[in-house]
């Protein structure tokens, strides 16, 4: 078949020119930015890795509490997440009369905006539980998102809400793909549920563990919508993780050029955390 | 069934149902709070209403101007979602069917760029999609400057859905197409069909399946999206549902009552599309994460 190069562009230049305009150049502009004075608005002057010097050793823009808070609430939250979503996989896996209904309502959290689930949640834990402080005295229920303990588990709670019903979707098609043959073979052989959960259901599923374990790593990572509606970060940045801490440097106090420095290295964390997640994915992809 | 199995199974039953009440219950309590006065959730948050109030609901939409920004919403997901799907699909062809190095480079350009967070571009991509200028270099007595394209409308913002969303449904294209047959296409090409006449009638209606699991996920995140149309859209009637949401919380911060209506409001679309199309978004969810 003759192949013209022009159909090859003509076909790619949608794509290309507006993937160039709106990631790739910005991209290099942005690192270009991190190494400058900028303000947003102005002159900008090359200063070299200033910006970089100041981040790592004189930073007085709560960056690195805003980093160790993420990394912390990323591997609390996917430990949580696939905990929950396994969980509830297991309790809808098997059919009877309600189990696609069940599923349904787990997963329809997973559709709303984070948003809109930040500012309904933000109701709950200032209205709904200090109702319930009132009502019966229980100290648990206090003063909720007024500090870094609650503001963190509250994080916490809605994400665990959000995403659970999503890894449970996963884990679904997981345990559905572990073949009849192999359960029938357990049951003759005498193991029981539990027997069966620990050597057959979850050595079977673990392909599926390590795709979700590092999905919600670096959406937690990224977390941006939910913490903003949740606290704002507040008070005082104690709930500030690092997309916000960014988009604050940026748009709140202007330093643009200091901004985009914390922006690369945010980006080569993740970047990081998706490289070990390609290599773990292709080696279990290989031993199973 | 022994009976110890029987038993197990309908704990199951019941320990699934209470979880699913718990799941229910933030929203449900939102609901029963939209239909109370503001004096009524601060006495009473968790009681049924009484009075039950409707104001709420017109007040709420008044406020948030919500057929306008619902409207926006709409067509912003649609025609951002029909043109990744059209040209991403175009692009991931040609680099399946065209084997060569050039192919390989630009798909893992692609591929490379799903790794960089929207944080990372989002101060250089608003000063190129701003008025002013973006940069500018001295080379001897002449300076040249570069001015930005001056498109931060709604436009704009579908073109740059468009960029941010092709590096993944270019992924999941080219899986596809990687299994699809070529011999149907050079046949056609052979009886005299042209390129994208070739494509139109025999690639794409075999690409279905990978369509709605690509229109889903998109549909999802741009649905949804917050900081990108916040940045991009500065006048309040381009505004969409999730952006309208949030500028009414910032200024009403303490009415619960028209708050909790908005809130209610803006989640009715989305569970809508969710009860008439479940099993395809299901579907696409776990397509879309598993590949």
């Amino acid at each position: 078949m003759k192949r013209s190069k022009l159909g090859f562009w003509l076909f790619l230049a949608p794509c290309l020119i507006s993937f160039a305009i709106v990631v790739l150049i910005p991209t290099i502009i942005g690192i270009y930015y991190s190494l400058t004075d900028w303000k947003g608005s102005g002159n900008a002057n090359f200063i070299g890795f200033e910006n970089y010097i100041k981040l790592f050793t004189n930073d007085n823009s709560n960056f690195w509490y805003s980093f160790g808070y993420t990394a912390l609430f990323a591997v609390t939250a996917v430990i949580c997440i696939n905990v929950v979503g396994f969980a509830l996989a297991l309790l809808v896996t098997k059919k009877f009369r309600g189990a696609t209904l069940l599923r349904g309502i787990f997963f329809m959290p997973n559709l709303i905006g984070g948003l809109l689930l930040g500012f309904a949640w933000q109701f709950i834990f200032k209205q709904v539980f200090n109702a319930i402080y009132t009502a019966t005295g229980m100290e648990f229920f206090r003063n909720w998102l007024t500090d870094s303990t609650t503001g963190f588990f509250a994080l916490l709670i809605v994400m665990v809400w959000q995403m659970g019903g999503y890894m449970m979707i996963i884990y679904i098609a997981a345990i559905q793909n572990i073949p009849d043959s192999v359960i029938e073979a357990s049951a003759i052989d005498g193991a029981g549920g539990w027997r069966r959960l620990f050597s057959i259901t979850i050595p079977m599923v673990v392909p599926a563990f390590t795709v979700g374990l590092f999905l919600m790593l670096s959406n937690s990572f990224k977390l941006f919508d939910q913490n903003l509606a949740l606290t704002k970060g507040g008070p005082n940045h104690c709930n500030e993780m690092l997309a916000l801490n960014i988009y604050n440097s940026a748009f709140v106090s202007n330093e643009t050029g200091y901004a985009q420095a914390k922006a690369v290295i945010f980006l080569i964390s993740v970047a990081t955390i998706s490289i070990i997640q390609l290599i773990a994915t292709k080696r279990a992809e290989v031993e199973t | 069934m022994t009976g110890e199995n029987k038993f197990f199974k309908y704990l199951k039953i019941v320990i699934g149902f209470l979880v699913a009440i718990l799941f229910l219950l933030p929203i449900f309590i939102l609901l029963m709070d939209s239909f109370k006065n503001q004096r009524g959730i601060l006495t009473d948050v968790l009681g049924w209403p009484n009075p039950f109030i409707f104001d709420n609901y017109p007040k709420a939409m008044e406020k948030m101007n919500f057929f306008n920004s619902l409207w926006n919403s709409v067509w912003i997901t649609v025609v951002s979602t029909a043109l990744i799907l059209l040209f991403s699909s175009m692009a991931a062809w040609v680099l399946v069917r065209y084997k060569t190095k050039i192919s390989k480079v630009m798909f893992i350009l692609f591929a490379v760029a799903l790794l960089i967070p929207f944080q990372c571009v989002m101060l250089p991509l608003m000063s190129i999609m701003g008025s002013k200028e973006v940069f500018s270099i001295t080379l001897g007595d002449a300076t040249f400057a570069l001015n930005g394209l001056n498109i931060l409308n709604p436009f704009g913002l579908v073109f740059t859905y468009l960029g941010f969303g092709c590096s993944m449904a270019i992924m999941l294209y080219h899986g596809f197409i990687k299994g699809v047959p070529e011999e149907l296409e050079e046949a056609a090409m052979i009886d005299g069909c042209s390129m994208f006449k070739t494509f139109w009638k025999i690639v794409f209606p075999l690409l279905s399946p990978i369509n709605t699991t690509v229109a889903i996920l998109q549909i999802m995140w741009i649905w949804n999206d917050y900081l990108l149309p916040s940045l991009v859209l500065k006048e309040q009637s381009w505004y969409t549902l999730p952006l309208q949401t949030s500028k009414f919380f910032s200024t009403f911060t303490s009415s619960w009552d028209i708050a909790t209506a908005a809130l209610i409001l803006s989640m009715l679309p989305v569970v809508i599309f969710y009860l008439i199309a479940q099993k395809k978004i299901i579907k696409g969810v776990v397509d879309g994460a598993i590949k």
